[in-house]
Formats: structure tokens, C-alpha cells, sequence
């Protein structure tokens, strides 16, 4: 009885893990500029990985594997969001400035 | 003294954790690797000139990692919505958050905790206040972020920041 | 289910690549690189499960440290030009 709670409850993570990670690509392809992708990359970094390595957790059982896997999940949980911060930052730096929702207004009511 | 010895035991268990295996001679390799990094961390201890305090309380900061999870989970469903409606309802909006923690490591938590919540990221940090950039923003997201700022605040042991020296407090903690 | 985890994230690693060669800016390749690690350490470990050999979770571990420093590599060189010490500037001049 666990061990089938344990079985479903891995798929579910596996499963929904996927597609969150799938819906953060389809993000970086369709949002339209830089500033935006950049938060369709943060979904596949917080939840897509925390589900999906939680989910190979529960498949591997109490192992070594398990906690090779709670190292890569940490190490991705904290180096994650510093690259999208060193990204945004180095984007920042050179320039590249957001359209605030103040301009989108702007230009509406201009057109 | 006790700070080597529980570097060179903490590198020993990783070290054992990641292998698996007891052999005489992966023994031998683990022991010249775990030499040679520390050899390494002694080198980069001696270059950066501030050293780094822990100054976190550890039972406060597991609750904050659960109530962060949630957050995380929330926001999600937030931006999953933008990208899968067809007309993309974006709002993006730059705007400067302040932070109230006092020690290096505390604002490097809030920073990335805002990052890491999907919608929200930390574009550029000065001293009080960062520049946070919004996917969909509105007046709530301010609230919101001060909420955290107040949980991250919480997590701070204040105890290490009696003293008006950064340095002098670190010192004592040594001992 | 780990075959259906595999073919999604195979997907995701193409919509990356494809970020990648038709990113209009350069911050938009260095989020698609990022993007395409991240995904990578992910399919690597499922692999691994997928064929019952969990010694490619080391290989996963070790693509994660790389693609990390890869990022911040990239993004030092471009801001820098240089990739070791950092030649001095004046606060507030970039």
C-alpha cells in the first residue's frame, strides 16, 4: 500500500515537473523581449527542477543515489536564480532597459 | 585549529557520500584530493579580505525554506497562466524595493528568494534598496515583496550584530 | 513515465536551441545557453533512471558545476573583456 502511495505520488511529481518545464520553453520562445523570457526561464528553474528531482528522489528510495540527487537539487536551487540574476544584471549594465507598463500606455494611446 | 579539522571532515563525508565505495586506493586518491582543495580554500581564504559570517537562526530558516516553497508554488501558477493565454497579459514594470537585513548573507537570501519567485527578479542591488523587475505587475506585488523582506528579516540572528564593527563581531564568533 | 519525462525535456532543449541561434541580442543566447544547461543536467539524470544506471547522476552533478561557471564566464567576458583579474575602474563607471 506504501509503496503504491510512494509510486503515484513520484509519477505525479515526474509528470508535472515535465510540463512545467515544457511550458517555461514554450515561455522563452513566445514572450516577446528579453526582460519577460527571462521570467519563463525562472518557472523551469524553480519548478520544474524541484519537481522533477523530487519526484527521481522518491523513484531511487534511500540511497546514495538519493542523495546525489538532493545535492544537484540544492546546487541548482542556489545557482539558478544567480545566473538569471547575473544575466538581467549584465543586460542591466549594458544598457538594455525595460518597457515599463507606463510606455506600453503611452504608445496605446498615441496609436 | 577546529575550523581545518572540521573543514578536512565535512570535505572526507562528501567525499564518501559521493563514491560509495572502499576501496584501498579510491581511500588513497579521495585523501590527496580532499588535501589538495583544502590547500586551495586556505589560498582564496588568504585573497578575499572579509571574511563571511553565518548569521542565520537554523530552526527560523527551515520554516522560511517551507514558506518560500509555497510562494514558489503560487507565483507559478501565476506566470504558467501568462504564457499559456493567448494574449499574453504582460505588465513589466521596474521598481526599487527596500531591505531591511543587516548581514551580507541575509540580503543575499532575499535577493535570490525574489529571484527565484517566478515574475519577480533582482536586476541590480544597491546598498538599501533593489531594483526588482516585474512580469505582471501591480500595487500588491509591493506588499508582497515587503512581506518577504519582513520573513527574511525574521531569520537574521541579531545577536552578531550587537557590536558597531563588522569585523570585530566575526572575531568573537571565531572562538 | 520517465520515457514521457525524457521526450518533454528533449523538446524543451530544442525550443532552447532555438532561442538560441535566433536570439535577436546577445543576453538573450546567454539565457538561452543557461536554459539549455539546466534542461541538460535534468535529461542526463532521467537518462539515467531510464536505463537503470544511476552513475549518470555523477555526470549530471559535474554538468551542473560547469554550466554554471560557464554562464558566469561568459557574462564576466562580456562585460569585462578580460577573464582573470579585472582591470580597475572608477565607482560608478561602467
Amino acid at each position: 500500500m506504501q509503496a503504491m502511495i510512494i509510486e503515484a505520488l513520484s509519477w505525479i511529481f515526474i509528470i508535472s515537473g515535465a510540463i512545467f518545464l515544457l511550458i517555461g520553453a514554450i515561455g522563452i520562445i513566445r514572450f516577446p523581449d528579453f526582460w519577460s523570457r527571462l521570467h519563463a526561464l525562472s518557472v523551469c528553474d524553480s519548478a520544474g527542477m524541484i519537481l522533477l528531482v523530487l519526484g527521481m528522489m522518491l523513484q531511487a528510495g534511500l540511497s546514495f543515489i538519493t542523495i546525489k540527487l538532493a545535492i544537484i537539487g540544492v546546487f541548482l536551487f542556489i545557482t539558478g536564480p544567480t545566473a538569471t540574476h547575473a544575466v538581467a544584471n549584465a543586460a542591466f549594465m549594458s544598457g538594455n532597459r525595460p518597457k515599463s507598463y507606463k510606455d506600453d500606455k503611452q504608445e496605446e494611446e498615441n496609436a | 585549529m577546529i575550523k581545518a579539522i572540521l573543514t578536512l571532515l565535512s570535505l572526507a563525508i562528501l567525499w564518501v557520500l559521493m563514491s560509495g565505495l572502499f576501496k584501498p586506493l579510491l581511500l588513497i586518491l579521495g585523501a590527496v584530493s580532499i588535501l589538495i582543495t583544502y590547500f586551495f580554500m586556505r589560498r582564496m581564504n588568504k585573497i578575499e579580505d572579509e571574511p563571511i559570517t553565518i548569521a542565520l537562526k537554523p530552526f527560523k530558516f527551515l520554516g522560511y525554506c517551507i514558506w518560500l516553497l509555497k510562494e514558489i508554488a503560487l507565483a507559478n501558477w501565476a506566470v504558467t497562466k501568462v504564457i499559456l493565454s493567448p494574449r499574453m497579459p504582460i505588465r513589466q514594470n521596474l521598481f526599487s524595493i527596500p531591505h531591511s537585513q543587516q548581514g551580507d548573507m541575509a540580503s543575499t537570501i532575499f535577493a535570490n528568494s525574489i529571484t527565484l519567485t517566478p515574475g519577480t527578479i533582482t536586476v541590480e542591488t544597491e546598498p538599501g534598496y533593489f531594483l526588482v523587475h516585474a512580469l505582471s505587475f501591480s500595487e500588491d506585488d509591493l506588499d508582497a515583496l515587503a512581506d518577504m523582506d519582513g520573513h527574511v528579516a525574521a531569520i537574521e540572528d541579531q545577536r552578531y550584530f550587537k557590536t558597531p564593527s563588522y569585523q570585530s563581531t566575526h572575531e568573537k564568533v571565531e572562538d | 513515465m520517465f520515457a514521457i519525462a525524457a521526450i518533454a525535456l528533449l523538446i524543451a532543449m530544442f525550443l532552447g536551441l532555438a532561442r538560441l541561434f535566433k536570439g535577436p541580442t546577445l543576453y538573450d543566447r546567454a539565457l538561452a545557453v543557461n536554459a539549455f544547461g539546466t534542461f541538460t543536467v535534468l535529461f542526463i539524470g532521467v537518462m539515467g533512471f531510464l536505463n537503470q544506471r544511476p552513475d549518470f547522476l555523477d555526470i549530471s552533478l559535474l554538468y551542473a558545476l560547469i554550466n554554471f561557471a560557464g554562464t558566469i564566464a561568459i557574462l564576466k567576458f562580456f562585460r569585462y573583456r578580460a577573464l582573470g583579474d579585472v582591470p580597475q575602474k572608477p565607482e560608478g563607471d561602467q
